[in-house]
């Protein structure tokens, strides 16, 4: 396996513009709505229709960093990793496929479109390699959990998404620990922003 | 593959493995989606029109279902009202576990590594006191008192146990709150720490051979839980 460094990602942008366009697709019914019922009738419409729309957005960046995350503790499986890292990523994997599907099915109950998987690509040769990709994705993973939640327009996503950033944490946790690292670096988690979450994973995704 | 319903889901591995409920977070969550979309359909005269009326009632009944998920949490009424309750009971918990890791220090069970843990976690809910406390205050609101504490250290496995307890406790609270949380800025607090207990409470347990992430969702705790829990740790106060 090798590494490349990509300028652009257009799987993940794709992601973007998927988001977008339903957006502006959904902005037009309910301004479609308002011309018909008159524009104070579409106001509140409009709102709900975007922060809807935005928190599909939310769910699909997510998706994709479960995508990224399961295939990454896949791809480990092929690794000579010591017992005890064996099995903790078959286990932190079989979690990061149940995110997978639990976003699918909800996005999909939003009467969103799920985002496809990007093809991705691990420059992994030995358990080094192995632990410090882990901890560098389970880190992004919380904080970019932690970034987006604030934005989330639905108090049941939100608290969904909760249940799911914790079980990063946990994962960054005990995985820094076994790297022989400080399990919380800092009394706060940090949270990034969509644009540095993508920064940090551009990297792995494959572009040809 | 496990099924996260025999493993007592989340609220998405609910809404993953059951319709019943996957219909009622689409009336939840989707609603002004829905409402949005009745219109636009009748606007369009489609076929699968829907009539203005019966979109308000979907976004009727999802205001409902949205105020259940976020209402205040009956056993935070000692605290006060909203926000400045979620944070003083936060507040509690971390004087708690502050306090807990001083006295362990003190009592010299610890050794090596789970020594180094409780230090560092120490201070970091030494931390987030402060910070919850500058928080409050900034807020209008007042910070409650540090409760008196009572611990027993047994031995060094007692007391990485009880620890463990005391994250996953503490972790599991900020989860329970942090769909009530209105402001913005107690919210992304409320989340940065959040995430922290979970890391304290993956690394005692990966610590004693126990798994880190027992399941793919967590669960939120209610704060009649949590207190109840943290109950047989504070010194009763003559009120």
């Amino acid at each position: 396996m090798t590494t490349r460094i990509p300028t652009d990602a257009p799987a993940l942008h794709a992601v973007e513009v998927g988001g977008m366009t339903r957006s502006s697709f959904i902005l037009r019914g309910a301004l479609a709505a308002g011309a018909l019922f008159g524009a104070s009738a579409a106001t509140p419409l409009v709102s709900r229709a975007l922060a809807q729309a935005g928190d599909i957005e939310v769910l699909n960046f997510a998706l994709t960093l479960e995508y990224l995350e399961a295939d990454f503790y896949t791809a480990a499986r092929e690794l000579p990793l010591r017992e005890e890292l064996a099995a903790l990523a078959a286990e932190f994997g079989e979690h990061e496929r149940q995110h997978v599907d639990a976003l699918t099915a909800t996005i999909t109950g939003l009467e969103g479109e799920p985002a496809k998987r990007p093809p991705f690509e691990f420059a992994l040769q030995s358990e080094a390699d192995f632990l410090r990709l882990a901890v560098m994705l389970e880190d992004t993973g919380v904080a970019a959990y932690n970034g987006a939640a604030p934005r989330l327009e639905s108090k049941a996503v939100l608290a969904a998404a909760g249940g799911i950033v914790q079980v990063e944490a946990r994962h960054a946790g005990e995985i820094r620990r076994l790297a022989g690292k400080d399990p919380a670096p800092a009394a706060f988690d940090r949270a990034l922003s969509t644009q540095e979450v993508q920064a940090a994973i551009e990297p792995l995704i494959r572009t040809s | 593959m496990t099924d996260p319903t025999t493993d007592r889901p989340g609220a998405v591995a609910a809404l993953r493995s059951d319709p019943a409920s996957r219909k009622r977070f689409l009336r939840m969550g989707g609603a002004g989606l829905a409402g949005a979309l009745a219109l636009t359909l009748s606007a369009c005269g489609s076929e699968e029109e829907k009539s203005p009326a019966e979109g308000t009632d979907v976004a009727a009944a999802a205001a409902g279902v949205s105020a259940e998920v976020s209402k205040a949490d009956p056993a935070l009424r000692r605290f006060g009202e909203g926000d400045l309750a979620i944070a003083n009971y936060a507040l509690t918990l971390e004087f708690v576990e502050t306090a807990f890791y001083e006295k362990a220090l003190d009592s010299g069970v610890l050794t090596g590594s789970a020594q180094e843990l409780f230090k560092r976690f120490g201070e970091q809910e030494r931390t987030h006191v402060e910070a919850l406390t500058k928080l409050i205050r900034s807020s209008g609101g007042t910070p409650v008192e540090p409760p008196k504490t009572k611990f027993t250290f047994d031995d060094s496995a007692a007391t990485l146990d009880l620890a463990a307890t005391f994250e996953d406790l503490g972790a599991n609270a900020y989860l329970g709150q942090a769909a009530k949380i209105q402001s913005p800025e107690i919210l992304a607090t409320a989340l940065s720490i959040h995430s922290v207990e979970a890391r304290h409470a993956a690394a005692l347990l990966g610590i004693t051979g126990k798994p880190a992430a027992p399941r793919a969702f967590a669960e939120p705790a209610d704060a009649g839980t949590v207190l109840a829990a943290v109950q047989p740790y504070l010194v009763a106060q003559e009120s």
